[in-house]
């Protein structure tokens, strides 16, 4: 499912703010740890105000800081995904999803993502409110966790999805004390596999601003 | 009698050029975005509802409806619905469009999350064209399209 740290292939170059594309650049150059630079200008860089023009370093060793930065963050987005997958936090559907993406719709994934976040929320607040009733509606708890099965299905999100299976059995046992557990569970990996995936897509952006393609991993 | 018969046959070539119209129905927001992406990626125009009572308002099939006066019916070449809705489900959905004299022929497709061989028997039995388990993937979206197309 990963391709090697080389073998990418051409991704989007979007950039969705010309305008602020240099002003990005200026941002993650003085920001960046730099321990990978091994040219004289370090110092140049490292201690550089914001206000300095980029325009009078060296074009060659802008130009090289430049691609051995995007290289940097391409190969954390690899190495970043490939954890992602091997932890099982995502399962092949994400792939799907991600192959789905195109140039008519550049953002579908994180589209379909912030969907599958805000329909997650409503729903464990939904569960949260059911569960708190002095008589519970099971069968109210286990539509909304059927509900919640589907999504995180439909988006790869495997250790949510997983967590949803027992959920359902205690619904029907009418297990109150058990549902809480699970509720809470979920609740953990539902936080956990969304900052995950915000983490991913900060490194897309980053690469994008820093002028590189994103590696599409297989 | 006659515009019966001229829409049934701009319905079975495909409504207009080579992109079929499918309705695709179901009440879990994120995969209604996720067929609606999988059916445009195979050149499907798309219309998406929520719930049966929409999908079949806007096939004009709905018991409030007068069912001469739509258009919608003959766009539509196939019908994709999940079979696990709140209100209707998507067994009885398909059994009001087999009911209907206008859609009768119109391909459903079931799509269910559940693998349970008695509700894919019943699905099939009133009619369905295909039960499909979720989440569907491109290639699921690809053959369906084909068959459609024939």
């Amino acid at each position: 499912m990963v391709g090697t740290a080389n073998s990418f292939t051409t991704g989007r170059n979007r950039i969705t703010n010309p305008t602020n594309h240099s002003q990005k650049r200026l941002q993650i150059y003085h920001g960046t740890n730099l321990h990978f630079c091994t040219t004289p200008f370090d110092c140049y860089f490292l201690f550089a105000p914001p206000a300095t023009p980029l325009p009078l370093l060296p074009k060659a060793v802008y130009q090289r800081f430049k691609e051995m930065e995007v290289g940097q963050l391409q190969r954390s987005f690899v190495e970043y995904m490939a954890s992602l997958f091997r932890e099982g936090f995502l399962d092949a559907q994400f792939s799907q999803l991600q192959q789905l993406q195109d140039d008519s719709n550049p953002d579908f994934v994180v589209e379909v993502v912030s969907l599958f976040f805000e329909d997650s929320e409503r729903l464990l607040n939904d569960l949260t409110t059911a569960l708190d009733q002095p008589n519970v509606d099971f069968k109210q708890v286990d539509a909304h966790v059927h509900q919640l099965k589907g999504s995180s299905s439909s988006v790869g999100a495997q250790r949510v999805k997983n967590c949803c299976i027992p959920f359902r059995n205690c619904c029907e046992e009418h297990n109150t004390e058990a549902c809480l557990r699970c509720l809470q569970q979920i609740k953990q990996e539902y936080l956990l596999v969304k900052s995950k995936l915000q983490t991913l897509f900060e490194l897309e952006q980053q690469i994008v601003a820093a002028g590189g393609a994103i590696p599409m991993v297989q | 009698m006659e515009t019966f018969a001229s829409s049934s046959i701009s319905r079975r070539m495909g409504a207009s050029s080579d992109e079929p119209h499918v309705l695709a129905v179901d009440d879990n927001l994120v995969d209604r975005k996720l067929v609606e992406k999988l059916l445009k990626r195979s050149s499907c125009k798309v219309t998406t509802a929520e719930d049966g009572l929409r999908a079949l308002e806007y096939l004009g099939l709905a018991s409030h409806q007068d069912g001469s006066t739509n258009s919608n019916c003959s766009k539509v070449n196939m019908i994709i619905t999940d079979y696990c809705m709140p209100g209707m489900t998507g067994y009885e959905l398909l059994k009001k469009i087999k009911e209907s004299s206008i859609m009768k022929d119109v391909p459903v497709v079931i799509v269910s999350s559940e693998n349970i061989p008695t509700r894919i028997n019943q699905c099939m039995e009133e009619g369905a064209q295909v039960f499909m388990l979720k989440p569907l993937k491109h290639s699921d979206v690809e053959r369906l399209r084909c068959q459609i197309m024939q």
